[in-house]
């Protein structure tokens, strides 16, 4: 007899009863992570509570008196952090994304356009973010150019999205070239040039394939703006210095890392959000 | 076998007190004290070492073309003020070493790998409830540093410096005086080191630095081209900055030291090593308030 679709044998009589069926499975799973993570965090609390270095570390490191006290300065400092990373991400995604198109237009013609991109991002990608800050920061208003702007705000984000926007464009690049060249070629076939086939056929397809690096080059990118803070930027990982520096605690730095982990956190679970929901949605569209 | 070891060392000391001359005689009167050599409490033993910023910049350490950064010349203030100190300690010149630090690094608590700092480092009491220090070897003011067509080059008291975008180092007791005394309406910038500070300047990005005062002839001749010292504070933060070595908290040698820093003062060597590299011509104006 034919047998539903997955199924090696036909269940026996007795089947029901010698497997539990599927909601008593969930409900027993459920049961037993709880318990196993209780024990398991519960020793780990023990364990790290009753040893003889705790009071000292909670002491330097977890104060609750020096935590209140340095809050205000840290969080006038993250508002500065919240507002560089999201002007910083805005236009390292455009940038990057102009510098993968280009990257991926063909032709003999578009030769010197592709070696500069290419020229431009091996170069970027190769020198540390902290040297391109310093010497985009303090250098190039050092110069005294007339019209160039001199606010190390300017340059310590110019830095940060010269740096991201190579390691992006290569992003972009993975996601444009996974998608399958016949949509390409159906886009020229049909009378769109290089550039709209790029635009209206491939982009569209290569951004939805690699949201989650993005988001990833995002939570990166939290964390990188905070180097600005040689420059003389009063962001939050500074003001957690200065307060360290007038009392020997380094409470406030635990302080400042609450703040990013309350920014990066959502993201990246919004990341595996999204990537679940484009996994489930491509596996129906395949049964279809 | 300790106590025979004591009395020997102690008989040795007298026998070397009554055949030296009049210079042995001042070395061995600290060492029959407990500060001799061998009596040390050493990071490294028959060494002096002896910490310093990176790099050392004049009139404190390596004054002269050749001397840039090199504080083993023993030319600038805290230089000849080193070897002073470890001759009067018994130490030869051959047997003191010089190793880096940041500025605040070594302010931090926990032991360190050195004998003591020597980086300008004013005597406050917080930072002394971290580390020790010695009596002081000298008194500064604090400074300000700009350019002579800044709107603030002619500030004669804080209160004209309500609107300057003012930067000094973190940790420093510059910053905090800035904070403290100055209270201009933009908060201070902050930077890692004096060098930053400075390159911040060339930069245009603030409008003057606040430094002690010597460290500001050397940025006004050298480092920062065309800038001029506006003026020295008259007043003073909570404490005077009285410049100390730095040692790690609970050092024995603090005591040693501070001897000879009293003899330095009482018999005038200090005041010659500060008319040797600390005067400067002309006056400063002063900024009061």
């Amino acid at each position: 007899m034919s047998l539903p679709p997955g199924q090696l044998r036909s269940p026996g009589l007795w089947s029901s009863l010698r497997r539990p069926r599927q909601r008593e499975e969930g409900a027993r799973a459920a049961l037993v992570a709880a318990a196993s993570t209780v024990a398991v965090f519960g020793l780990l609390a023990w364990w790290v509570l009753t040893s003889e270095a705790w009071p000292e570390v909670q002491e330097q490191f977890f104060n609750p008196d020096h935590f209140a006290a340095a809050w205000p300065e840290v969080l006038g400092g993250f508002w500065l952090n919240i507002q560089m990373f999201m002007v910083a991400e805005v236009l390292i995604l455009v940038f990057a994304l102009v510098f993968a198109m280009i990257r991926a237009l063909r032709g003999p013609a578009f030769f010197p356009l592709r070696a500069l991109v290419i020229g431009y991002i091996d170069l970027i990608r190769g020198l540390p973010i902290i040297l391109l800050i310093l010497l985009l920061g303090f250098g190039v208003p050092a110069l005294q150019l007339p019209g160039v702007p001199n606010s190390r705000l300017f340059w310590g984000l110019g830095a940060l999205v010269i740096s991201y926007s190579a390691y992006t464009a290569e992003v972009y690049r993975a996601g444009i070239e996974s998608v399958h060249e016949s949509q390409r070629m159906s886009g020229r076939s049909l009378g769109l040039t290089q550039v709209q086939s790029l635009r209206y056929v491939t982009v569209p397809q290569a951004i939805r394939n690699v949201i989650p690096a993005l988001l990833n080059g995002f939570v990166s990118l939290q964390k990188d703006v905070a180097l600005v803070f040689v420059l003389g930027v009063r962001e939050a990982v500074r003001e957690a210095q200065i307060y360290t520096a007038g009392t020997f605690n380094y409470t406030s730095y635990v302080a400042a890392a609450v703040l990013f982990l309350v920014a990066s956190i959502p993201v990246a679970r919004f990341a595996d959000w999204y990537t679940e929901r484009d996994r489930r949605r491509k596996q129906s569209m395949g049964a279809a | 076998m300790q106590r025979r070891l004591s009395l020997i060392l102690a008989a040795m000391s007298l026998v070397l007190a009554a055949c030296g001359d009049g210079d042995v005689g001042a070395e061995t009167t600290a060492a029959a004290e407990g500060c001799a050599v061998e009596d040390l409490n050493l990071v490294n033993p028959g060494q002096l070492t002896v910490a310093t910023g990176e790099p050392v910049f004049p009139p404190w350490m390596g004054v002269g073309d050749d001397n840039f950064d090199v504080p083993e010349s023993g030319t600038g203030f805290e230089g000849a003020l080193v070897y002073e100190l470890a001759n009067r300690l018994g130490f030869s010149d051959d047997q003191v070493t010089f190793v880096r630090t940041g500025f605040d690094e070594a302010i931090a608590p926990g032991p360190k790998d050195w004998d003591f700092n020597i980086q300008q480092y004013s005597i406050t009491a917080e930072r002394d409830e971290v580390v020790d220090f010695s009596d002081p070897y000298y008194t500064t003011r604090q400074a300000l540093v700009t350019y002579p067509d800044s709107p603030f080059a002619d500030a004669r008291t804080v209160e004209d410096l309500k609107d300057a975008v003012l930067g000094a180092a973190i940790g420093t007791t510059s910053l905090d005086f800035i904070e403290d005394v100055i209270q201009p309406d933009t908060e201070a910038s902050v930077y890692d080191e004096n060098v930053d500070v400075e390159a911040a300047m060339n930069a245009g990005q603030i409008d003057g630095l606040v430094v002690d005062l010597p460290t500001a002839y050397f940025i006004t001749a050298v480092q920062v081209e065309g800038s001029i010292i506006a003026g020295q504070f008259e007043a003073e933060a909570a404490d005077p900055d009285d410049y100390g070595l730095l040692f790690a908290e609970g050092s024995p040698l603090v005591e040693c030291v501070n001897q000879v820093v009293a003899e330095m003062r009482e018999d005038g060597t200090l005041q010659t090593l500060e008319d040797e590299w600390l005067t400067q011509e002309g006056g400063v104006p002063t900024i009061t308030g």
